[in-house]
């Protein structure tokens, strides 16, 4: 087969390793216990997967309600906690810590050539955190729900709703700790726990893009979290700063909140642009086209991520001078997104390509992601963010971000490693009609959602002026479409745990140091502690240590 | 076409009259907004082409069936740096461009005339300066430079008019403003489009735009008998603001005619001007904004005034005797037939003589 690259050992002969980070212990404690990275992030694998498909529901929820201009469905203060629930889950239980707290936990001390995260005991904590959360979060669901809007607003949220704001507050202050723990490990380990030789420009741009999040993670979260204790205080001994009547102001909580939460998009997105690196590359067989800019535009959009939030209050009343600086930093952000864009365009060229899962994915996540950001410009630009602002259109463009990028990414991600992650390959043919199934789907969900928005329909509405409803329908109809592609790769995902071909080593030929050792790997990673001595997506590197390999195989047969 | 179901036959027949990419253009902003916006979406357009084009043709070119073996390539300066300015150039383009017509929407002209709209759980309340109300629906006259002045009762609400391609937060506890002037008459959504609790969905309205020959009409037809000054000085006279507030020489209160507009220095430094802003604290916070030579014995109106009521005292406190009086009467009133028209601004100055005029 020349159309793939995929090289698997020899079915009669291959076995699971029998000594591998699964095997090793048994026995529930010895997951819930565990100090290992690779547990830990299997153990927020099924947790993430569990909160995506609850707010995945919500979502369906909100798209059949959609399906006509009457509020029939259910009353407008189920429907308000709906799509308030389905934002709170997806953003901080499912999108942020997504790609970084299971891929990048398991990768990142493999990719380093470590054993472990710096921090093995405050990365368990850290899962502990997140289902606290998680777990509150669903009980404050089940037992009446909240309905602010995932963002809280003020004086909404302090003085109006009768709802569970203090409990699903709490919620999410507790997970925001669990993503301020993995961000300070992942900066730990990333400085102190390198293999020899493995310099800073030779990390894979999974790593630049985990460390660019990371410092995210631990400076912008605690905003959040301040933001939240005083929307708690207001609300219980009404301390007043955001209460007008007080002499409080109720923009303030939106600056403090958006401080967060724009660069809590970038938290969102960078591991993500991670995973798709390491995919183009390996799919291309070629060296990522200019790494340094890369991997410095990762930064770059950490940097100026930090200052750019109130290009969300673009219509509130702030200075119009504020407003200027504030649409052109996102301009300026929006600089170092196209430069990725075409950048793994470019690794494409001349490369010897192959379309696997991963690969499709990440061609999906390329279009959707240009799509998601040109769109951002629109909004970035003060004077169409008046018309496009609080509509429909936002709703597209965020979701053509997080879903259409971010969602895209970790199931390439996802993919690319199941078989590193559990020695099995799963199904290609059923895997690569998932992917094109999903990105079909996503286009007739959220593409109608751009001309919504562009007519003027607003966010969050249970009902609409009936001539909105045609495009309504092609979204509703679109998500059952994504809905059979999120659905797909669980099923045969499960399925090849037990009946994927064995995958061996090094399945796609990659060159990161993951897949130099078996699969799944040892709980210490490395027989050996790796040496790095080569550039990062060094493919003669790789063709090399594979023909040394056979001759010495060759000479051991003779 | 008996063999497709009548359904979906009314919702094909529907979908095809009311298809539309953007809202009809019924203000003058509208037209230079779209520009932009299509500049835009051309823009993402050829983008989204390229990368689509190299993407499709390198997939070709370079698939392991053609070209088995990838040349490794660094990477480019000089494309790279291409791929910077060029979007960066562009980027620039819509920044200037966006920032000029913002410029534009939210800085009205000095002869605009001003409707109220009070923003609150969930309906729009518009108050004319006539004294015409409305609740989810405003008329406006085609060809004028309207002002809309905004504030929330309770949360935020935000008031949005596609077809005017306009949008401005309403925020507790603080007026902001936006302005348009309609070109076409008809009748076009209004929306909130910030969540705002329960009925959110329902806090939807009608702009009824008229030429102005049946704006006159309406005015006279919906008058409630009192303009929004003569509301004021009513309240001005049941909240005894007078008792402090006159000419006497022992006043203790500063006289309120011809403040507003003016330039007035405070008694903690500084100086402040006396637009709406400024009144509406003045009472609702008076010790935070005392003027210089008075104590700080005016107690505040929190609680027990509506956002209508501080806008009915405003636009009283701006009929006694400033320019800003004259300004507003000749923009509203010349719309009134003549019997009428002449009625509230008449009325207002004469009874205003009484309280706090010499």
């Amino acid at each position: 087969m020349s159309d793939t690259i995929v090289s698997l050992p020899d079915p009669s002969t291959a076995r699971i390793p029998k000594d591998n980070f699964i095997t090793r212990e048994n026995g529930l404690l010895s997951w819930l216990l565990t100090g290992d990275h690779k547990r830990i992030a299997i153990l927020y694998l099924i947790s993430i997967t569990f909160f995506f498909f609850i707010g995945g529901a919500l979502a369906g929820l909100i798209r059949l309600e959609l399906l006509t201009p009457q509020s029939d469905l259910m009353a407008t203060d189920t429907y308000n906690k709906v799509f308030t629930m389905h934002g709170i889950i997806m953003i901080f239980f499912f999108l942020v810590p997504s790609v970084p707290a299971t891929l990048g936990n398991f990768l990142i001390p493999m990719m380093i050539g470590a054993k472990d995260l710096a921090l093995p005991k405050v990365n368990l904590l850290s899962w502990y955190l997140y289902m606290t959360g998680g777990i509150l979060a669903i009980v404050t669901m089940a037992t009446g729900g909240v309905d602010t809007g995932w963002t809280f607003t003020t004086p909404l949220s302090t003085h109006y709703v009768n709802t569970n704001v203090l409990t699903t507050g709490l919620a999410v202050f507790i997970a925001g700790f669990s993503s301020i723990l993995t961000g300070l490990n992942f900066i730990v380990t990333i400085h102190k726990m390198r293999a020899p030789g493995m310099t800073w420009f030779r990390l894979p741009l999974f790593i630049w893009a985990h460390y660019a999040a990371s410092i995210l993670m631990v400076l912008a979260t605690p905003v959040v979290a301040i933001a939240i204790v005083l929307v708690a205080l207001e609300r219980t001994i009404g301390i007043g700063v955001f209460d007008p009547t007080k002499g409080g102001d109720p923009l303030l909580f939106q600056h403090l909140f958006w401080f967060y939460s724009h660069p809590a998009v970038y938290i969102m997105i960078l591991p993500g642009m991670g995973v798709i690196s390491e995919v183009i590359s390996t799919f291309s067989r070629k060296r990522v086209f200019g790494y340094t800019a890369v991997a410095f535009s990762s930064v770059a959009i950490a940097v100026f991520g930090f200052f750019v939030w109130a290009h969300h209050m673009f219509i509130m009343g702030i200075s119009n001078y504020a407003v200027l600086v504030f649409s052109l930093l996102t301009m300026l952000v929006a600089v170092p997104s196209a430069i990725k864009i075409f950048n793994w365009t470019f690794t494409l060229y001349k490369g010897s390509i192959t379309f696997e899962t991963p690969m499709l994915y990440a061609f999906g996540f390329m279009g959707l992601f240009t799509i998601g950001g040109m769109t951002g410009v629109f909004l970035g630009s003060s004077g169409t963010d008046i018309h496009l602002t609080e509509t429909y259109f936002i709703v597209a463009h965020f979701h053509f971000v997080m879903v259409g990028g971010m969602l895209m990414a970790f199931l390439a991600g996802i993919h690319f490693w199941w078989p590193k992650i559990t020695g099995r390959m799963y199904p290609e043919k059923v895997s690569q009609l998932a992917a094109v199934v999903t990105f079909i789907g996503f286009n007739f969900t959220f593409f109608p959602q751009f001309i919504l928005g562009t007519l003027g329909m607003p966010r969050r509405i249970a009902s609409y002026p009936p001539e909105f409803q045609v495009l309504n329908v092609f979204s509703t109809a679109g998500a059952t479409i994504l809905g059979v592609g999120y659905l797909l790769p669980v099923l045969y995902l499960i399925w090849s745990l037990k009946y994927g071909a064995i995958a061996g080593n090094n399945p796609w030929q990659a060159t990161g140091l993951e897949w130099q050792t078996q699969s799944p790997p040892l709980t210490e990673n490395f027989v050996v502690p790796p040496v790095m001595d080569h550039e990062a997506y060094d493919y003669e590197w790789l063709a090399s240590q594979q023909q040394a390999e056979k001759e010495a195989e060759v000479s051991h047969d003779g | 076409m008996d063999h497709i179901s009548p359904t979906i036959w009314q919702f094909l027949v529907k979908w095809m009259t009311n298809f539309a990419l953007y809202p009809p253009e019924a203000s003058k902003i509208a037209p230079q907004m779209d520009a932009l916006y299509f500049f835009m979406v051309l823009v993402s357009l050829i983008g989204l082409t390229i990368v689509v084009l190299l993407v499709t043709a390198f997939s070709i070119l370079y698939s392991k069936k053609r070209h088995p073996v990838a040349v490794q390539i660094e990477g480019s300066t000089l494309l790279e740096a291409t791929w910077t300015i060029i979007p960066l150039g562009l980027f620039l383009v819509m920044f200037v461009w966006g920032a000029l017509i913002y410029f534009r929407v939210f800085t009205p002209p000095a002869n605009a005339m001003n409707i109220y709209v009070v923003g609150k759980q969930w309906m729009w309340k518009a108050e004319h300066p006539g004294g015409q109300h409305e609740i989810n629906a405003l008329h406006i006259p085609t060809g004028r430079a309207i002002q809309v002045t905004l504030i929330s009762q309770d949360v935020f609400h935000s008031f949005s008019v596609p077809a005017f391609r306009v949008k401005r937060e309403a925020i507790p506890g603080r007026y902001t403003t936006v302005w348009f002037e309609a070109t076409t008459p008809g009748t076009y959504h209004l929306f909130c489009t910030q969540y705002c609790g329960t009925n959110h969905s329902q806090m939807m309205g009608d702009i009824v735009v008229m030429t102005q020959e049946d704006y006159r009409k309406w005015l006279a037809n919906s008058t409630s008998g009192m303009s929004l000054a003569q509301n004021g000085e009513r309240l001005f006279a049941s909240l005894s603001c007078a008792a402090c507030h006159n000419t006497r020489p022992d006043a203790r209160g500063p006289n309120l005619a011809g403040v507003y507009g003016a330039k007035l220095p405070l008694a903690s430094g500084g100086t402040v001007i006396a637009d709406d802003a400024y009144l509406r604290e003045a009472i609702l916070n008076p010790s935070q904004h005392i003027t210089q030579g008075y104590a700080p014995i005016m107690p505040t109106y929190q609680g027990q005034i509506s956002e209508e009521g501080v806008i009915s005292l405003i636009e009283y406190i701006k009929n006694l005797d400033s320019d800003y009086r004259i300004q507003q009467t000749l923009n509203t009133t010349d719309m009134l037939p003549e019997s009428e028209g002449k009625a509230p601004s008449a009325a207002t100055p004469a009874a205003s003589k009484g309280t706090v005029k010499p």
